[in-house]
């Protein structure tokens, strides 16, 4: 079984991998921005007290929530074109299927983030004459991010690991590389392991950081 | 009955019991107090076993606490343990939470076990409670159905983790009592608590512990009468102004 | 934007015997992997829980190689690689004469997965449950396995039934994974309609209509089960 081990295969495709790769990091930095910048937009709607605000950017997390990522994947790319008028790039849609997917999420995390900030602070604001607005952005915000940030770095790696899926609509990303790969030159054992060592040591080393992160800002 | 050796423990480098011998023989109830961090606590959980120990010796009933052989789970159902946070099974009724070690430890039949779990009820005045749930009662009755329960193995001594301190000054009253009652019975009773009056009435002997070594272990008259140390001392008129 | 409307395609043949099948397969694999799931992972998450040093770094062994890898590798690594780690009978058993190669290998492939995010979860709630039940649990005579099994799993469980339950629809969203192995579940076939209709909307809408109500029946089975099994008196289990 391991004696024809074929590392070479590897090795001469690195750069084609380190290609795919590019494009994981890619989208996962892309659709994180995305992600939080709605989840923020969400989060902040859902705690307001206008009631319609806060029924509709509830519905739009629970309904993005009971979705499988793959089939919000395959709506977008079938739907942004159509919307559009004329082809859009395959990594667009992508993109947008992401971004509004994981804002789901993230608007959960920032929402539980924000109310974690004592009630006291907010009255503190308000005391010295700040508006709402400037109450979210100067004091509870930035808190309330300091006291998420564990949370959502572990958010974003498991984004990292979901930008696997865009291997049903055939975008080349880190896996579907390797996967060409795999299936060009028959050596689907070989890729398979090393995708998912790659993976492995990068995850696990993110998971690290983040509990070491976690420790050092203990509130 | 129960007999500690020379037992000294360590919390990786921070030595919580240091060379403590003193003993129960049957029949009789200790008492020991002291200020917190002492190690009491840890010194009563040493004599089932629940703590393990480095240094020392802990038998009971000629059993060797420490020993790899020993089979802990049999030497347990011998002993009844209560706990200041009562520890009542929160997800099984006041009856139920009698019944369970009785009937999978004991070994007793549905019937037998559900038999003593009332009459035990009836003893500590909470039969009518007999079908609510841990939660639905106080905290004074829930130690007294700690303390049926724990009775309900027909233990050969009980051992008493600060009792009442978890309870409402209110409710101390009706604990306490059911605890005399057992020490008039002839029970043999390790207890760790901060209630003198209990210690007056009912103790036979008076154990002082400090810093984790025992400083003091006299007959109960002399305790309150004239306690040799300086540190039992100052502890005694602290807690005798209550 | 143009499109041609086209709903009564649902309802023709054979695409509305796809949808319910494709249902049928979503159900079948789900269920399936969460068996296994709640099962492996229980045991997984007690053992982490132990005193016992070997036993919980085979725990958390376990815990951290199924959450650090994309679950669609780990469906790949089952379907291509797992056979040829197999001694060669049993590999070759695997990829010639196991029933429903597809299915099996994912609701495996999905179980596996689950059970490390349902082991966090029991390890959690029993944590949460504090070393005094374990004392008085120990301290009446029962053996450490009867501890578990009478005081710290039946409340433990109670505990986490909020985060389980979205462990449970986690599993049913998952299952769409499976489609790139070949199993034809919900999302597959939808998209299979969209392929050969170009009614995407309509294909789509089936599609994410269901799911819609999978998690419905799933809350609301989630829900009648923590009330059946609520403690008298308490209304939120805390830890003390």
């Amino acid at each position: 079984m391991f004696a024809a081990f074929d590392f070479e295969v590897i090795i001469k495709h690195i750069p084609f991998l380190w290609q795919g790769m590019q494009l994981t990091l890619l989208l996962t930095a892309l659709a994180l921005c995305g992600g939080i910048l709605g989840g923020t937009v969400l989060a902040l709607c859902r705690l307001s007290r206008f009631a319609p605000l806060s029924f509709a950017a509830g519905s739009y997390v629970n309904f993005f929530r009971s979705m499988p990522l793959i089939l919000v994947i395959f709506w977008f790319y079938f739907l942004v074109p159509l919307l559009v008028g004329r082809p859009v790039g395959d990594f667009y849609s992508v993109l947008i299927a992401f971004a509004l997917f994981e804002a789901a999420y993230y608007c959960e995390i920032i929402r539980a983030g924000i109310s974690s900030v004592r009630r006291g602070q907010v009255y503190a604001g308000q005391a010295l004459g700040l508006t709402y607005g400037q109450n979210m952005r100067y004091i509870v915000l930035p808190q309330a991010f300091r006291n998420m940030i564990p949370v959502l770095l572990t958010q974003a790696i498991i984004l990292f690991q979901d930008t696997s899926l865009v291997y049903v609509v055939g975008l080349k990303d880190f896996l579907v590389s390797g996967d060409i790969v795999a299936n060009r030159d028959n050596r689907l054992f070989e890729m398979y392991t090393t995708i998912a060592l790659v993976y492995f040591v990068l995850c696990l080393i993110g998971s690290r950081a983040v509990r070491r992160l976690q420790r050092k800002y203990a509130l | 009955m129960i007999e500690i050796r020379n037992v000294s423990k360590w919390y990786g480098d921070f030595q919580v019991l240091k060379n403590c011998t003193t003993r129960v023989d049957k029949g009789e109830v200790v008492v020991i107090c002291g200020p917190s961090g002492s190690g009491k606590s840890t010194l009563i959980k040493c004599v089932n076993g629940l703590e393990p120990f480095q240094e020392g010796v802990v038998t009971v009933n000629g059993t060797s606490v420490g020993d790899r052989g020993t089979n802990l789970p049999k030497l347990r159902s011998h002993i009844g343990m209560v706990f200041q946070n009562f520890e009542l099974f929160p997800h099984i009724s006041v009856t139920d939470n009698i019944k369970l070690g009785q009937v999978k430890v004991l070994g007793r039949s549905a019937d037998e076990a559900q038999e003593r779990a009332m009459r035990l009820l009836e003893r500590v005045g909470l039969v009518d409670q007999a079908d609510k749930y841990p939660a639905q009662l106080s905290g004074g009755q829930q130690q007294r159905v700690a303390i049926a329960r724990a009775l309900a193995m027909d233990p050969i001594a009980m051992l008493f983790d600060e009792p009442t301190s978890a309870l409402d000054p209110e409710m101390i009253n009706e604990v306490l009592d059911v605890m005399v009652e057992l020490a008039q019975e002839g029970m043999t009773m390790m207890v760790v608590t901060h209630e003198m009056g209990f210690a007056r009435k009912v103790a036979d002997r008076v154990v002082f512990m400090d810093e984790g070594r025992i400083e003091e272990d006299a007959p109960k008259e002399d305790f309150f009468g004239s306690p040799r140390g300086e540190r039992a001392q100052l502890f005694l008129s602290k807690i005798l102004h209550h | 934007m143009q499109y041609n409307w086209n709903w009564g395609i649902l309802l023709q043949d054979p695409y509305f015997g796809w949808v319910w099948s494709g249902l049928g397969w979503t159900i079948a694999t789900a269920c399936a992997a969460w068996v296994i799931a709640f099962s492996l992972g229980s045991v997984i998450g007690v053992m982490r829980t132990t005193n016992v040093a070997a036993l919980r770094a085979i725990g958390t062994a376990y815990v951290e190689l199924f959450r650090n890898i994309p679950l669609l590798v780990q469906m790949f690594l089952w379907f291509f690689v797992f056979p040829e780690l197999l001694p060669r009978e049993t590999g070759m058993w695997v990829k010639r004469d196991l029933p429903l190669p597809e299915y099996s290998t994912a609701v495996i492939c999905l179980g596996t997965y689950t059970a490390s995010r349902v082991a966090e979860q029991v390890r959690a709630g029993i944590e949460s449950i504090g070393q005094g039940q374990r004392y008085a649990g120990l301290a009446m005579g029962l053996t450490p396995a009867q501890v578990y099994r009478y005081v710290l799993l039946p409340v433990g469980y109670r505990i986490i039934i909020p985060p389980l339950t979205s462990d449970f629809l986690g599993v049913f969203k998952n299952s769409s994974l499976a489609l790139t192995i070949g199993v034809l579940e919900l999302t597959a076939q939808t998209r299979q309609i969209e392929e050969y209709t170009f009614q995407g909307f309509e294909a789509f809408t089936a599609a994410t209509a269901l799911y819609c109500l999978v998690t419905f029946i799933v809350m609301t089975l989630m829900r009648v089960v923590e009330h059946k099994t609520a403690i008298p008196g308490m209304i939120s289990l805390e830890a003390k």
